[in-house]
This record gives C-alpha cells, structure tokens and sequence, in this order.
C-alpha cells in the first residue's frame, strides 16, 4: 500500500486557522500569548499559528522553540540525539499563557518532557496544548485542547506530517 | 563513541556535534533553572591523579548540571599513596557504579590503558594524561574560537579557513596537541611557535606550520592567539636561558597585545603565568577570552558528558 493523505495543504491552513481563533477565545481577553513549538516540524506550526493570531490581535503573542531531547524518557533506550535549538521569547514565559504546539499527538511522552521543560523556563499563568493531529494511543493522562484533526489510526501506521517550510509541501500522509 | 580519549579519534562532523550539543547547553545557564535531567541516576566518577583545580571543578559542575551522582576521587589522601594500583583503584570505582570515569593522571596513554585494559567496562572521558592529550580543552578552545566569531550563527559550522597561532611550551603540552588534531580536523590553519628546545621531535609530521619567532607568526593575522603555560613541574632541564628572555622573545607583551589586529582572540588554558608566557594588558584586554574559556569548559563537558552517558547503557545492549 502506497501512503494516503489524509490532510491537503487547504485543510491544513483551515485548521490553522481555526485553532487560533479557537486560543483567542479561550484566553477570555486578557494575558500574553506565547506559542512554543516542540522540535521539528511544530515550530513552523506556532510560528504560523502566532501569525494568525496577529492579524487578528496585534502584538498579543510571540512565537518560540522549546526542544524536549535532554527530557526524555527514553533517553538510556534510544541512540543519543542531537538537541535542536531552544528559542524562549525574550519577555520570557512567565505569567504567559504558553500554547505548546506539535505536529503529532502520539503516546503523550513528548508533552509530558516538554512540561518538564517549560518548568526550568518559568512558571507560565496556563499551559495549553494544539496539535495538527491527535491519532490517539495516548500511554499517560494528557490530552490536547486544541485540535486540527482527530484521527484514529493503527500502531502499525505511520502518520508523517509534512510541511512547506522543510517538505515543500503541506499535507499529512498515512502510510502502512 | 563510548570513550573520549583523544582529539585524534573526532572527525570534523562529530566535532561540529559536540560544539552543537555545547552551544544548547550553553542556553541553559540564562534560565531560571539551570539543572537538566538528562543524566539522572548516572554515576560519573572523577577520578584525579595530578592536581587541578579548574578541570575538576568543571567536570564536577557539568555533571552536576546534568543531575549525575558525582564522586570525586583525588589521589593524594587515599589508597593510591598505600600503593594501590590503576587497576584496583578503577574496578573498585567500577564495583561502587561508576558509569563514566573521568580520569586525569600523569603518565601518557592511562586514559588509553584503562578503556582498553578490560579492567572495567565504564566510559572514560580523559581529562588529561601526562604529556599526551587533554581533548575537552581542545573542543572548549574549538568552541570558545567558533562562538567569538560567529554569534548567534555558530550553529552547525566548523573553523574551515581560521588561522590559530599557538605559542609556548609545545613539548609538554597535552593542550598543545589536542589542540592541532582537533582545530584541524575542523579545517583551521594551526601554527605553532616555539623555541626549538621546546618543539617535539615528530613535529614534522604534523599538520602544521612552525614559526620560531613570535613575530613572524603574528605578521600572518591570526583569528586567534593560543598561549601555553610554561609548566614549570615538568620542566627538568634548561628549556629556555631565563624567564625574561622567555617572556621578550615568546610572551604576549603589552606591546605586542596592542599590534594584534582588532579581531584576534587571545587565549590561555590557565592558569596563567602573568609577565611570563602573557602580560596582564593582553590577559585582562577585551580580546581575551580567557573567562569566556571557563564558562565555556562547563558547557561542552556537559556535551561530551551527554553523548557518552545518556544513550543505550551498554548492559542492555
């Protein structure tokens, strides 16, 4: 079987867009807004969602990178990674709303480290969750609150992300 | 890599990662917690047999940072002086759960022995062995070298073109030759001066360039200015006529401090002779980055730390 997209570039852009109105809301009016992607493709998706979310509020939000590598459980199981940058916005995180942004919502592992992560940062008002995709299969008690698409999908399925800041192309694939 | 014994066995790529690795380390000592847990419930053991002060120390706080177990072991006051053996005193290390033993010792080639003896199956990160290497200082060099110059932007590259002129007691240094693999491999031009009593018999096989007057090697604009100690423990016989012919024809004189161009670095691994090998106006001059070396030190032995003890552990493979 060949991979089956299941997210075109229109679509993504869609959930884009209604995830950030989805933040906007939420926040009830007041407080900063930082959106910190999780290494690699979920830095360009809060750096798109900060640019939405300021076109329709100015200068409410600021974007980062918040890497997870040096937090992970599995770090004694895995070969040694490479950290990718870390990038805090310099008004910091502190008394912010902090929207974690990450392509993929898998086992749940990499929200848990990126927690941890944020803590040594600061200590953020809220910390919110948006993911382009929640396939499910969650191993710890953590869910997303913002959602581009649910989508329910085997362990044995790959589900890729690609995005056209480092695929050329928007789309999210299922492959076998 | 389960060992870091030599600079001699990092190609330029592993080298660009440990600086890397270094450089989001380095991110960590401007938050508002600096500890990671990265190495948490890992032992790293130092394990020192000649005296140092800012190794030690900066190992012990890269592990520390990293949230390893520290043990530190020096040789005066313990069994060594009862005559115990390199052996005995690293398989009892090992048998209290060392995971990585970071070894200084005197004698050339004891990082090597006790990776390779089968003694003891722990990581070993050599932190200076007799006249032979010191590699972390190297990669702390390498690093001080590509932060100074590149910024923000020093991210994955290497010092391909950057003339290093490194001066002084080239015959003892373990600093020295660390030094020439490593900024080699990552693509700088090294040359060394030196007065001829105090050059290596093999230096001709090195990739190198060797100058005999300072101010020759100055003339060629370098990116940066190593200077050696003059280690007066391991000098048995008469290198040089006298200190102060040392410091006219080898030292970093004021005067010459103020001839260097605006971009050179000068730098020193310490502790620093002053009004020997390098005068205070050169020392404590904005192009100095002898403080910027030691911070730096912490970082890329947290690096090096890292990539040698966080991944598969060796049991389980």
């Amino acid at each position: 079987m060949v991979a089956r997209p299941v997210l075109h570039g229109p679509d993504i852009t869609r959930a884009l867009r209604r995830i950030a109105h989805e933040v906007l809301e939420s926040r009830r009016g007041e407080g900063r807004l930082v959106f910190l992607g999780i290494p690699t493709r979920g830095v360009a998706l809060a750096a798109r969602l900060q640019s939405i979310v300021d076109e329709i509020e100015p200068g409410t939000s600021s974007h980062g990178a918040l890497d997870i590598t040096l937090y992970r459980d599995d770090l004694a199981r895995t070969p040694t990674r490479t950290p990718a940058p870390t990038r805090i916005p310099t008004e910091g995180i502190d008394d912010a709303i902090v929207v974690l942004v990450d392509d993929v919502l898998y086992s749940g592992r990499t929200i848990r480290a990126a927690l941890d992560a944020l803590a040594d940062h600061g200590r953020p008002r809220a910390v919110r969750l948006a993911v382009l995709v929640d396939r499910g299969h969650r191993e710890l008690p953590i869910r997303a609150d913002f959602v581009g698409k649910n989508l329910p999908s085997s362990t044995s399925e790959r589900v890729s992300v690609h995005l056209d800041e480092f695929d050329g192309v928007d789309e999210v694939v299922i492959e076998p | 890599m389960k060992h870091l014994l030599s600079t001699r066995d990092l190609d330029r790529e592993t080298a660009v990662r440990i600086l890397d690795i270094a450089e989001e380390m380095s991110r960590t000592a401007a938050r508002a917690v600096r500890k990671l847990p990265t190495l948490r419930g890992k032992t790293v053991v130092n394990l020192f047999f000649e005296d140092s002060t800012r190794t030690r120390l900066s190992f012990e706080s890269a592990a520390k940072r990293l949230s390893a177990d520290v043990i530190t072991f020096s040789a005066k006051g313990s069994s060594v002086s009862k005559g115990e053996s390199l052996k005995d005193t690293a398989q009892t290390l090992e048998a209290m759960g060392a995971d990585a033993i970071v070894v200084r010792h005197g004698v050339s080639g004891a990082a090597e022995l006790l990776a390779h003896a089968g003694w003891i199956d722990a990581t070993i990160v050599n932190a200076g062995d007799g006249t032979h290497e010191h590699p972390t200082q190297a990669l702390l060099d390498a690093y001080t070298i590509r932060s100074r110059r590149f910024g923000d932007d020093a991210r994955g590259r290497d010092l391909a073109g950057l003339r290093i002129v490194i001066v002084g007691d080239i015959l003892h240094s373990r600093v020295a030759r660390s030094n020439v693999w490593l900024l080699t491999a990552l693509g700088a031009h090294v040359h060394l001066v030196a007065p001829r009593t105090l050059l290596p018999s093999g230096i001709a096989t090195w990739p190198v360039i060797v100058h005999e007057s300072l101010d020759d090697a100055l003339a060629t604009a370098p990116d940066a200015v190593m200077m050696l100690r003059i280690q007066s423990e391991r000098m048995h016989d008469a290198y040089f006529p006298s200190e102060r012919e040392y410091a006219r024809e080898w030292g970093l004189t004021a005067e010459r401090a103020t001839r260097l161009g605006p971009d050179t670095m000068v730098m020193h691994p310490g502790p620093m002779n002053r009004g020997l090998e390098i005068s205070s106006v050169a020392a404590d001059s904005p192009a100095s980055t002898v403080l910027d070396q030691v911070s730096n030190g912490v970082f890329v032995r947290m690096a090096v730390l890292y990539l040698l003890v966080a991944g598969e552990s060796q049991e389980e493979s």
